[in-house]
């Protein structure tokens, strides 16, 4: 079989609609073009610094090193970053690369709703129409993220359809941008879907790494032992990972979330339960049947609920340069309490789940090691929900 | 070439949709036999997926409930075999790549012949990915029908260039679904095509009146024809399959 664009080893590729090809071809010009441009660049990194508060923070945790009586404990601080997570990063990078484009109007699909939050607030800046597409069970899971992306003058569009989540925004979305390409960019939130964007997505978060570096060699002369992030379609773990692939000696440890365990069937772990197929544009692993039917996926984190992963980690878990680990729900919550607790850092629910795993391994490695977890976002959205799953009658 | 030129020669094909096991599967059997005693050219059989992003609401609905009734890909199969032994009109399925990668190509393309398959279309397949089934369909003598859409401006020539059994014109941006109105260029397209293959070209997405079929029938070699059909199972059920005969006539005579 003849090698197609945008492979990740056999994964990757741009299975969609013919209707489509032309809108992908023309942003893999455009990208091409602007990712060598001095002018875009320098516009970019205007936008990181000055307006997202770029570079985010490699902070020490302490009382977690402390408590945990092993490995030294860094955090990358994405959740400090405007909007409260690293979605910002692609999002302010895809907005300014639709504008340069020609494209008015920027749509998305969104899960726990930081995705959607941060393209409506690069729309506002940009003064482009937003429209975002969101399941509707996600919708009450985060309702206050549907009102955030309305004060943000954007629409968001609760999707019925399948099981009423992620997947089914992503698929939503799709058809919309099949109805309207002229003066509509899709601006997807992970490294996900057809070719360019696992490769845009990932250059776009790819900073997350590139600071790592520079701070850790700042601040201990060396690089980490391994470097930790919760991965669902896998963005700010790819951001993370990116520039430490070289790197062998650095571990790669992605955390999926294994909702009430990987022997069940409510779980989201793809590259620990799932196969090999072709879906949302991509062939890589997804969670499915034995008829290739994807399957209802689970997980109490509404951004890690997506039965797909980017091809670049199926591909980077074939050739065993990142491993990929399951984490359940409990534990999620665990770590949600025992980092707010420890170090008064209230981490995203998606973030919790690479928490819980540095929680895990940190005390087995010796004080000598160091490792950096990804707090991917901040935690505000989920305290409700998280008071729930814990018994109390809380809503926003 | 195989038996897909058939269905275009000389007359004007016409094209119905169903997805099988919508309700049932004998639902299925039945609808398609009236199809096919109605003057139906050419039988476009869905095999339901869980997430069909090329369609819009009314066929997503009728995947929905084919996978509720448990259908499944070798189910399906068992229905083509059954229905082939009363048939003999050129039939090919429309579905989605995962659900023949996860079945394997080789045993998909081989219980294709088994049944008598002669063509397939894959809304998630484009030109730059077909070499992802082409060679074993092409092993197989089952034609991979490739789509044009309004969009495709510059690659209509290289699509139609290298196509098999039919070309399957999309008539409008967006998913499937009835349209009041298509506004595309179709003439240009169709333009193209011809100066570009002699393979057949029908007109899908959006039709559902006579009168629309007419009007296309004048542009095209055929026309398709799902959500319309897709209604009536809907609303009639398993009493669909002699309103769906009385439509396919109607809409047969409207391209005469």
């Amino acid at each position: 079989m003849k090698e197609t664009k945008g492979r990740f080893g056999i994964h990757g590729g741009q299975y969609i609609p013919e209707t489509l090809m032309n809108a992908v071809i023309e942003l893999e010009r455009a990208y091409n073009h602007y990712k060598n441009d001095p002018e875009f660049n320098k516009e970019l990194n205007y936008l990181l610094n000055d307006y997202a508060g770029r570079p985010s923070k490699l902070y020490f945790a302490k009382k977690m090193t402390e408590d945990l009586g092993g490995a030294k404990i860094y955090l990358k601080r994405e959740d400090l970053t405007h909007t409260g997570a690293h979605k910002i990063n692609n999002v302010l990078g895809q907005a300014l690369l639709a504008k340069k484009m020609g494209k008015t109007r920027l749509i998305a699909e969104t899960g726990a709703g930081q995705h959607g939050v941060a393209t409506a607030t690069a729309a506002a800046l940009m003064g482009m129409e937003c429209v975002v597409f969101m399941g509707e069970e996600d919708t009450v899971r985060q309702a206050l993220n549907v009102y955030k992306m309305r004060l943000l003058g954007a629409t968001v569009i609760p999707v019925t359809s399948g099981t009423k989540t992620l997947k089914d925004a992503v698929s939503e979305a799709m058809r919309e941008w099949t109805s309207r390409i002229d003066d509509t960019h899709y601006c997807l939130g992970s490294v996900m879907g057809p070719h360019p964007f696992p490769t845009i997505v990932r250059d776009f978060q790819a900073v997350i790494s590139k600071e790592i570096k520079e701070q850790i060699l700042e601040k201990e002369g060396r690089l980490p032992d391994a470097i930790l992030a919760c991965v669902g379609g896998g963005s700010n773990a790819i951001g993370s990972f990116y520039n430490f692939i070289d790197d062998k000696d650095v571990a790669l440890i992605g955390c999926e979330a294994a909702g009430k365990g990987i022997h069940t069937f409510e779980t989201a772990a793809t590259i620990n339960t799932g196969s090999l197929g072709i879906f949302h544009g991509m062939k890589s692993y997804f969670c499915q049947d034995k008829y290739g039917q994807i399957a209802p996926v689970y997980s109490i984190s509404a951004g890690l609920d997506y039965p797909g992963v980017g091809p670049e980690h199926a591909y980077l878990n074939d050739i065993k340069r990142a491993s990929y680990v399951p984490v359940t729900d409990d534990e999620a919550v665990e770590a949600f309490e025992y980092l707010s607790r420890m170090e008064g850092i209230i981490p995203a629910v998606e973030s919790a789940h690479a928490i819980a795993y540095a929680k895990k391994i940190a005390p087995a490695m010796g004080r000598d090691k160091i490792i950096v977890i990804t707090v991917s976002g901040r935690g505000d959205k989920d305290c409700a929900a998280i008071a729930r799953y814990k018994g109390e009658d809380l809503y926003e | 070439m195989n038996k897909i030129h058939e269905a275009f020669k000389n007359r004007k094909a016409f094209i119905p949709f169903i997805t099988c096991g919508d309700p049932d599967v004998d639902t299925t059997k039945a609808a398609i036999l009236e199809m096919v005693k109605n003057g139906a050219d050419l039988i476009e059989i869905g095999i339901p997926f869980s997430d069909p992003t090329a369609e819009g609401v009314v066929i997503q609905g009728a995947n929905i409930r084919a996978l509720k009734g448990g259908i499944t890909t070798d189910k399906v199969f068992d229905m083509v075999a059954d229905v082939r032994k009363e048939i003999s009109i050129p039939l090919v399925f429309m579905t989605y790549a995962n659900v023949i990668f996860s079945y394997g190509a080789e045993k998909f393309f081989d219980k294709c012949n088994e049944v008598g398959i002669d063509g397939i279309i894959l809304p998630d397949i484009p030109f730059e990915e077909k070499g992802e089934f082409l060679d074993v369909a092409d092993s197989h003598k089952v034609d991979l029908i490739s789509l044009i859409a309004p969009t495709s401006d510059d690659r209509i020539a290289m699509i139609a260039k290298e196509a098999k059994g039919f070309l399957y014109i999309v008539s409008s941006l967006g998913v499937t679904g009835t349209r009041s109105e298509i506004t595309t260029d179709l003439d240009s397209i169709v333009k193209v095509v011809k100066e570009n293959t002699s393979v057949p070209c029908a007109i899908g997405f959006g039709i559902s009146t006579p009168q629309q079929a007419n009007e296309m029938s004048q542009i095209a070699d055929g026309v398709i024809v799902g959500s319309a059909i897709i209604n009536l199972l809907k609303k009639y059920k398993n009493e669909a399959p002699k309103y769906i005969g009385k439509y396919v006539k109607e809409m047969k005579e409207a391209m005469d």
